[in-house]
């Protein structure tokens, strides 16, 4: 299948950082447009998408023309002077007509629809294809490699899949707590992520870059801020980003900031909810931490990933996202600063 | 039919009020209207009451839009924009949808077959009031419920309120028990109103009205009734078992403790699919009685247009599952359901062909009801088209709860059903009052509507088509997003003041309106054989009729429509 060139233009918007909390350069950039599709899935969606917008165009102009042509033809404004005109009570000939006519469409629409339908769902899984459990949460993404051994959040990277050999990405879904759903346009349509059920759906683009969309389904007061990011890699990118994802998180001790955060975030009550391995922080409630400097924004694509941000979003996770469950930490600003200072060292 | 002619003096009702009534005091009009079992008075509370929470309705919308016009606004919190949407849509369906239909149904139905009354005229006053005290426990909870945590008081859990956010664990405090309860409550009123319009319809009809005879609008509301029996039970039933969760420790909808998630999205859509169709059937019915009196033809294919309509209501209780196409069902699952739902486009395009049939050849006059149709004709085209492509599951799992989605309802609700609802005020407006209403707002109403309808809906689906999610309170500014939204949000306004005159126009033709007479729109049905407004009683003698339009064989004894039935 050939893939459009646009896929292209969202490579770039990967690798710029940006510098305020909104940063419309950075944190909206690249279409999420279902008429730029970027894998299979969507594509076939695509090419149906303009089968149905061509027959249903056909049927307005023609309705809506002859509606209109009757209007104009059979208006009649001296109200003093008409007659009734001939009672025509109905026909069966034409009744049949009007009644066979849709009816033939409706069984071509619905064919296609089944193709496409059955072509999606009813696939199997290729031995090369990568298994990714998301899980959803009020409000970010988990994101769990079960193959590889990781554990991430709210940005997901698969390896690219070339047609020749595919390498599609599954995804197995799965909510923790609220009916999620999962809605990346440009890979494939959305699928509801439900808690004590497993959906599962597969993408696969091609072209490397960065895919954006969000929670489709209304999951409480954050719902608007529960934004998708997929990373498409090649396969050296992916193949380099699992290898940094695997190791324990990095130590540094001789920043004294950064030991004295981390002394801070395991005395705390961070690690009720958070995971860094490779310390006593094991927490599942939140985001794995392990390598959160290395994402390029937080709390679920709201804001990009400096070190101001971070050191809001610690302080009062309210300023970003009033309503996250997070609760604001209270630390002393030098306390803060050292804790910020831990989590942006955690590459 | 000989004695024909000599039946004719029965449809003129004796009006015996005094020509000046004595002046009351205002507790004895109040006492009055609060006990009354007349259904025209019924009627008009139901439409009163309608139109209160469709202005409530209206300013949740506009705090919605105003928050939307642009990306990043701080006009409202996201916990009382998810109020608002939540607010706008329970009360827009079940507290502005269903009583203006049965407010409509109530007055029009025993006037359009000769009957004095509805079968049950205290049920009748028990299902008005209890719908009522439900849209006022819902509109309490803004002072007695809390939602979300964070999130104060009314329910803020959406208008199909999925579970588990409806557990306790996630939305404590009352503001969701309001809405089950308020739901609760308006489910009992339909239930009863629409067994009222059964028995009445059955039962009641005028001597000579065999169901052949009767007119569309009894039929189809014959059909919505049938329909609210069947779908309303479902979704009772899903209510009390929330409560069971919420409070009985039981576990239907609590996936902690391995209940279903998705049992809840069916039983709700069993409801909720049906119900849309429920809404739209009075609209089929203005447009089947309006369109033939203002293109001076009968309808065309009126045994084909009671086909439809009952076909409608029976594929439309097996269409339900398109609102699931993404929550994981089976392929097979979703190939039957793209085919139900298709399958509705058929009877739905006989209707719309059937009135274009009525127009061509006519004699069409543009007056203000003939105007609302025909703005409905073409934005109900649109909406069935769009309906079209929603029903193409994979086309769906796009475009499913993204803004294109509410666009496309919004197509029916507003252009669809909205429209025929003000075809039908400006219609039967004189016949309720005896004044007709201001034909100069009237088109001022109309094309500001027009402009605004088109301005918000129209744009609202292109933010669907590049990703942009409902009930979201805030957005990225994505490509396309910020202008168009922006669009959407000025079309809101025009359409708030096209409503405002509509309101000004409703008051001031009551006082100051043309006096109409019995029959201003030369039209054919017995409602407008009586005097306008109509006497308590209807009709003096009960009327006898002879084919489907008794008034045109009166006023055309040389060609009586019984020759061509």
């Amino acid at each position: 299948m050939a893939y459009p060139a646009f896929a292209a233009a969202a490579d770039s918007s990967s690798v710029q950082p940006g510098t305020g909390p909104h940063s419309t350069s950075y944190l909206s950039q690249g279409s999420t447009s279902i008429f730029s599709p970027a894998a299979t899935p969507s594509h076939w969606i695509f090419s149906l998408s303009m089968f149905v917008l061509a027959i249903t165009l056909a049927i307005f102009l023609i309705v809506a023309g002859l509606l209109t042509y009757a209007l104009i033809r059979y208006r009649h404004h001296n109200l003093e002077t008409y007659n009734e005109p001939a009672q025509i009570y109905g026909s069966n000939q034409i009744e049949l007509a009007w009644t066979v006519i849709p009816a033939l469409i409706v069984v071509m629409l619905f064919l296609t629809s089944s193709r496409v339908i059955l072509a999606t769902q009813d696939t199997t899984k290729p031995a090369d294809a990568v298994d990714v459990v998301v899980i959803g949460h009020q409000f970010w993404w988990e994101y769990r490699y079960p193959k590889l051994g990781i554990v991430t959040a709210n940005e997901l990277h698969i390896p690219i899949s070339d047609p020749a050999h595919p390498t599609p990405t599954y995804l197995e879904m799965s909510s923790a707590d609220v009916v999620h759903s999962f809605w990346v346009p440009r890979l494939a349509g959305k699928m509801d992520v439900i808690p004590n059920r497993v959906n599962t759906m597969w993408i696969d683009p091609p072209t490397p870059g960065l895919y954006l969309g969000q929670c489709n389904q209304f999951c409480g007061v954050q719902h608007a801020k529960m934004l998708l990011r997929v990373y498409a890699d090649t396969p050296e990118a992916f193949a380099a980003w699992v290898a940094e994802q695997k190791k324990p998180a990095v130590e540094n001790p001789k920043d004294p900031s950064v030991a004295e955060g981390r002394e801070v975030f395991l005395h705390s009550a961070c690690v009720n909810c958070h995971t860094v391995s490779g310390t006593m922080a094991n927490g599942r409630f939140g985001p794995d931490l392990t390598h959160v400097a290395s994402r390029d924004t937080i709390a679920s694509g709201a804001v990009n990933n400096n070190a101001d941000n971070m050191k809001k979003w610690i302080d009062d996770p309210s300023s970003f996202k009033p309503g996250a469950l997070m609760p604001p930490m209270h630390l002393n600003e030098h306390d803060l600063n050292a804790v910020t200072a831990y989590m942006m060292s955690l590459h | 039919m000989a004695d024909f002619v000599t039946s004719l003096p029965s449809l003129e009702a004796i009006d015996a009020t005094p020509a000046q009534k004595p002046r009351r005091l205002m507790t004895e009009i109040l006492y009055d209207w609060v006990t009354t079992v007349d259904h025209k008075k019924i009627g008009l509370m139901y439409i009163g009451s309608a139109l209160l929470f469709l202005v409530a309705g209206g300013i949740e919308a506009l705090i919605m839009r105003i928050q939307l016009a642009v990306p990043h606004n701080t006009f409202v919190s996201p916990e009382v924009f998810n109020r608002m949407f939540t607010m706008h849509g329970t009360t827009m369906v079940f507290f502005m949808g269903m009583p203006i239909l049965f407010g409509f149904g109530n007055y029009l139905i025993p006037l359009m077959i000769g009957a004095r009354d509805m079968a049950f005229p205290r049920l009748n006053a028990f299902s008005f009031w209890v719908s009522l005290l439900g849209g006022l426990l819902l509109y309490y909870s803004f002072i007695g419920g809390s939602g979300l945590y964070g999130a104060g008081t009314a329910p803020d859990v959406g208008w199909f309120a999925y579970a588990p956010l409806t557990a306790k664990a996630f939305s404590p405090g009352h503001s969701t028990d309001y809405w089950t309860i308020s739901i609760l409550l308006s489910g009992i009123g339909s239930i009863g109103t629409a067994l009222n319009i059964v028995a009445t319809i059955i039962s009641m009809r005028c001597p000579g009205m065999k169901l052949s005879r009767m007119p569309l609008l009894p039929w189809l509301y014959l059909v919505l009734s049938n329909m609210v029996f069947i779908t309303v039970s479902p979704l009772t039933a899903a209510q009390i078992m929330l409560m069971f969760d919420r409070y009985l420790g039981s576990h239907f909808f609590d996936t902690q403790a391995g209940g279903s998630a998705v049992l809840w999205i069916h039983f709700f859509w069993i409801f909720g699919h049906p119900e849309v169709y429920i809404l739209v059937m009075p609209a089929f019915a203005f447009m089947n009685e309006i369109i033939p009196v203002f293109s001076r033809k009968a309808i065309f294919g009126y045994p084909a247009m009671v086909a439809a309509s009952v076909g409608i209501g029976f594929v439309s209780m097996s269409v339900w599952a398109h609102h699931m196409f993404t929550v994981g069902m089976g392929a097979g699952a979703n190939v039957f359901f793209v085919l139900s739902s298709m399958v509705v486009a058929i009877p739905t395009g006989i209707k719309i062909f059937n009135w274009l049939a009525t127009i061509w050849g006519g004699k069409v006059r543009f007056a203000t009801p003939m105007m609302f149709s025909v703005g409905f004709l073409f934005q109900f085209l649109i909406a069935g088209l769009t309906g079209v492509m929603l029903a193409a599951a994979p086309f769906d799992w796009q475009l499913h709860n993204s803004y294109f989605v509410v666009a496309h309802f919004h197509y029916v609700l507003v252009g669809g059903i909205l429209f025929a609802f003000f075809a039908a005020f400006y219609y039967w407006y004189p016949k309720v009052t005896g004044r007709m209403m201001n034909e100069r707002l009237g088109k001022w109403h109309f094309w500001l509507m027009v402009i605004g309808f088109h301005m918000t809906f129209d744009f609202m689906h292109i933010p669907g088509i590049l990703g942009m999610p409902r009930r979201v309170y805030t957005y990225e500014p994505r490509p396309g997003w910020e202008a168009l939204n922006l669009i959407v949000s000025i079309g809101a306004l025009f359409q708030a003041i096209a409503i405002l005159l509509f309101v000004i126009n409703l008051i001031r033709s009551n006082y100051k309106g043309d006096i109409a007479g019995n029959d201003p729109w030369d039209a054919w049905t017995l409602e407008w054989s009586v005097t306008s407004p109509p006497p308590v009683y209807n009709f003096a003698t009960t009327p006898v009729v002879y084919s489907r339009r008794p008034l045109w064989d009166i006023k055309h004894p040389e060609d009586p429509d019984w020759n061509y039935e």
